[in-house]
């Protein structure tokens, strides 16, 4: 290929630790699917816009399109896989079912992890910031609206927890 | 989409940042948040053939108060900045913080790289030439502060040396009279806005003008600062003529492409639009009233 070197990126994701030789310009969502076979985590525009590349990187969303896998190393990811608990839907993505709130489902991971992410930090949030945090999600099928339900109902669903 | 290959090397200090650039030569770039870099790599807009990153650099994202200066590290994320509380004494730094691009850009992106790629639509640029800010700059020969308004020289271009990095972005906390805004208008969260306005003003009284800075970004190969408008207010009374003619004068100060994000008309009209606005929430803001702004979208 290149005959640049390639390097070792280390990183836990959903909860395993795992690791792989990459060349240094794969990015972090290639790593992923490709190395680690976590197809979950899709690619859309690949230009840092639509988001359904989303995960959580120690803690917070990035798009993982748009990062170096080894600017990842060491780091914590969560990515769809890993929202189930024991094959039970996790709450997010059980309020998403229920609500109807994917249609093709591309986008559906980056959002889940979108609204995870808010969730963690608001308990209660307004339609305004359930607007804000999904501001870097696109969805080209449900017009958001059902989205926005099956953030609210998912809100009420990960406080009685 | 793959960038062109290069080699990655990881700074332990900033002075180890520096003399990897200075080794690996002009083809090389530092790698902060990545955000703006590493789009334009993909897109083979840009081809380095070695990458500095300096995220594992400890101690270079810190948030701080001291003397009446706010600093913040160069790797600070802008959502570590609209979540500091250190920071809400200045809302126009959480203006501006809180809407920059999306959540997903937020949490990755830095205030340091922004300043030092001197992109002409970034946000940071125009919010800190309204206020009184400099970086402190390391490189081979050490340490040197640069005030912002000498460090961008033009589109894409500071005066950085290829070798040199920004450490520290110190801002000078504004009196207590003052108050300031910054209003961005977008046509979506993900989106480089169509134009926007930053202001710090600083109240005479109840409603003189005692200072302003008035600062415009996408509307020319830098952030402009509209001293014309500026001129309009200040020692005046602030009232709704006096904002129109700053918002005119403003108007006269940009210098708009047309583009796919709207004509260079339509981009002059909202210059003067968002510029009364802003001043209109700085105001009320010196006021020491608590007012909402930011960046807004179309059809909201």
């Amino acid at each position: 290929m290149s005959g640049v070197e390639k390097i070792a990126v280390h990183v836990r994701v959903n909860g395993e630790p795992r690791e792989a030789q990459v060349e240094p310009r794969t990015l972090l969502v290639d790593f992923l699917r490709e190395n680690l076979n976590l197809t979950g985590t899709h690619i859309g525009c690949d230009t840092t816009y639509c988001g359904a590349c989303t995960v959580l990187l120690n803690g917070r969303t990035v798009k993982s399109c748009t990062l170096f896998a080894p600017m990842a190393d060491g780091g914590e990811i969560t990515t769809v896989e890993g929202l189930s608990i024991n094959g039970a839907l996790h709450p997010v993505q059980q309020a998403f079912a229920e609500c109807h709130g994917l249609q093709c489902g591309f986008c559906t991971p980056g959002l889940l992890l979108s609204t995870l992410h808010l969730l963690k930090k608001i308990t209660k949030p307004t339609d305004k910031q359930i607007r804000k945090a999904v501001a870097g999600n696109t969805c080209r099928c449900t017009g958001y609206q059902n989205i926005f339900k099956a953030i609210r109902m998912a809100a009420g669903e990960m406080e009685k927890r | 989409m793959y960038a062109h290959p290069f080699s990655y090397h990881r700074a332990k200090s900033l002075a180890d940042a520096s003399k990897l650039l200075e080794q690996l030569g002009e083809e090389s770039r530092v790698l902060a948040g990545g955000q703006s870099l590493i789009p334009l790599m993909k897109m083979r807009m840009a081809r380095p053939t070695a990458l500095v990153d300096i995220n594992f650099v400890p101690g270079l994202s810190d948030i701080q108060v001291h003397n009446g200066e706010l600093r913040l590290g160069a790797l600070a994320r802008h959502t570590d900045i609209e979540m500091s509380d250190a920071v809400t004494a200045i809302p126009i730094l959480h203006d501006c913080a809180t809407g920059i691009a999306d959540v997903q850009v937020r949490n990755q992106g830095t205030i340091g790289g922004s300043l030092a790629e001197g992109d002409p639509s970034g946000d940071w640029g125009a919010t800190l030439l309204a206020l009184e800010t400099s970086l402190e700059c390391a490189g081979p020969q050490g340490e040197r502060s640069v005030k912002l308004e000498d460090f961008v020289k033009d589109a894409y271009t500071t005066v950085l040396g290829h070798d040199e990095l920004v450490r520290e972005i110190i801002v000078k906390k504004p009196p207590k009279n003052s108050g300031g805004a910054y209003l961005a208008f977008k046509r979506s969260a993900s989106v480089y806005s169509t134009a926007s306005a930053a202001v710090q003003l600083t109240l005479d009284g109840k409603d003189g003008c005692k200072d302003v800075r008035i600062v415009l970004a996408c509307v020319g190969l830098t952030a402009i600062r509209a001293k014309q408008a500026e001129t309009e207010l200040r020692g005046k009374q602030i009232d709704e003529q006096t904002m129109r003619r700053a918002g005119e004068a403003a108007r006269e100060a940009a210098e708009p492409q047309s583009d796919m994000r709207g004509s260079a008309d339509y981009k002059r009209i909202l210059v003067a639009a968002l510029v009364k606005r802003a001043l209109g929430f700085a105001v009320r803001r010196a006021r020491g009233e608590r007012v909402e702004a930011g960046h807004e979208y179309v059809g909201r």
